[in-house]
């Protein structure tokens, strides 16, 4: 009788009908362990993306970007602690993590048609490709930045005075004016790769 | 001028020599003379030869103090010295000097970051100096729109500082009107 049923139909009724053998236990055990496992992998997978071994396994990052950041204070400075790309390019909360890894998912399209598979190709896109992170950095007011140089935590009086000045129109106000609500991502640009070409953009 | 200078030291230092040449033959001691003159030579040689042989600086004052064929010690990084004010100036046309660190810094075709800062139109905003009228000008004394490309490099002339001793006494004093 069954076998008459086209084999869609015939899984459909399996799935949509009780389970007539089974206790509600091993159902639910099944399904606790079941979720662990998918649910943790999922996550171990998207963590594992997060790396930096992964992020250079692409001639186009390691040759251009993690060369450029090696000599920077993120990767090299007295004390030895560092941000790989992940902690300033994908946000550690999980559903903007979700959909910053969905939009990078675009960037295989780009490897396999090769728009920056050698460094000319690089540098030509790197204005659009700066623009574009400097755009999301704003839009998120910096939060990757925030996420180790905690604001609330920052002593302004260890800064010169220069930089105390910056920070304290920016994110304090004076006595005479607000805060210009500017971000850190405002001034600091390039501080981990090299800048494109700056005309026109605010600032320089 | 300072090709004019060179030449006449040049040409007044022969002068001299022959001069006194001249007096040493006519007071016949041209033997005496010629002797020395081989004496001196063999010295010459044998230092030469001894200096090569031993790879030494030959007697020279040099600032190498260790065998060229050997590696020296590095010497430990010195630290940049940073001010809030600008550095004293030893001489009329001296580019002022960096008083800042300026590690990362970049300065290529598409961004100079020294210009971030210094220049006319951010230097007020940030209270930095001001970087001279001159550097709007080109080679052939044309003023330009923006800094004059022979003037770009800012490291070319203006250097940041260390705090270290000098490798040699240096007896420069600097105009009255600068001290």
């Amino acid at each position: 009788m069954m076998s008459k049923d086209f084999f869609l139909k015939r899984y459909w009724k399996m799935l949509t009908t009780p389970a007539g053998k089974i206790s509600m236990g091993v159902i639910l055990a099944f399904g606790f362990v079941a979720g662990i496992i998918f649910w943790g992998g999922f996550n171990t997978g998207m963590e594992k993306t997060n790396t930096e071994e992964f992020c250079i396994s692409c001639h186009e990052m390691e040759d251009n970007v993690f060369e450029e950041y090696k000599a920077t204070i993120h990767y090299n400075n007295r004390s030895g602690v560092r941000a790989v790309c992940s902690d300033c390019h994908v946000p550690k909360e999980w559903t903007p993590k979700l959909v910053r890894k969905i939009q990078a998912s675009k960037e295989l399209w780009g490897k396999m048609t090769g728009k920056i598979d050698t460094h000319e190709k690089f540098v030509a896109h790197r204005r659009e490709m700066a623009e574009r992170e400097w755009a999301r950095m704003k839009a998120n007011d910096s939060q990757e930045c925030r996420n180790c140089h905690n604001f609330d935590y920052m002593d302004f009086s260890e800064q010169s005075a220069r930089a105390m000045e910056s920070h304290t129109k920016a994110f304090l106000g004076t006595d005479k004016m607000l805060p210009t609500g500017e971000t850190c991502i405002d001034c600091h640009k390039g501080i981990a790769h090299e800048l494109p070409n700056m005309h026109g953009i605010e600032g320089w | 001028m300072t090709d004019q200078e060179g030449g006449d030291t040049a040409m007044s230092q022969p002068m001299t020599t022959t001069t006194r040449m001249k007096s040493i033959l006519k007071s016949g001691h041209l033997r005496a003379l010629k002797t020395l003159g081989k004496g001196l030579m063999a010295c010459f040689f044998s230092i030469t030869i001894s200096t090569v042989a031993m790879a030494e600086t030959g007697g020279i004052d040099s600032l190498r103090t260790i065998d060229l064929s050997t590696e020296a010690p590095a010497e430990a990084m010195k630290k940049v010295l940073e001010s809030d004010t600008t550095f004293h100036r030893d001489f009329i046309e001296q580019p002022p000097l960096i008083p800042h660190d300026i590690r990362g810094y970049t300065v290529n075709k598409d961004v100079n970051t020294c210009l971030q800062c210094h220049s006319w139109k951010n230097a007020s905003k940030w209270g930095a100096t001001r970087i001279s009228v001159t550097h709007f000008y080109d080679r052939d004394g044309k003023q330009r729109a923006d800094v004059a490309p022979n003037r770009y490099f800012c490291l070319q002339c203006h250097v940041p500082q260390a705090d270290t001793a000098p490798l040699q006494k240096n007896n420069f004093e600097p105009v009255d009107s600068l001290k």
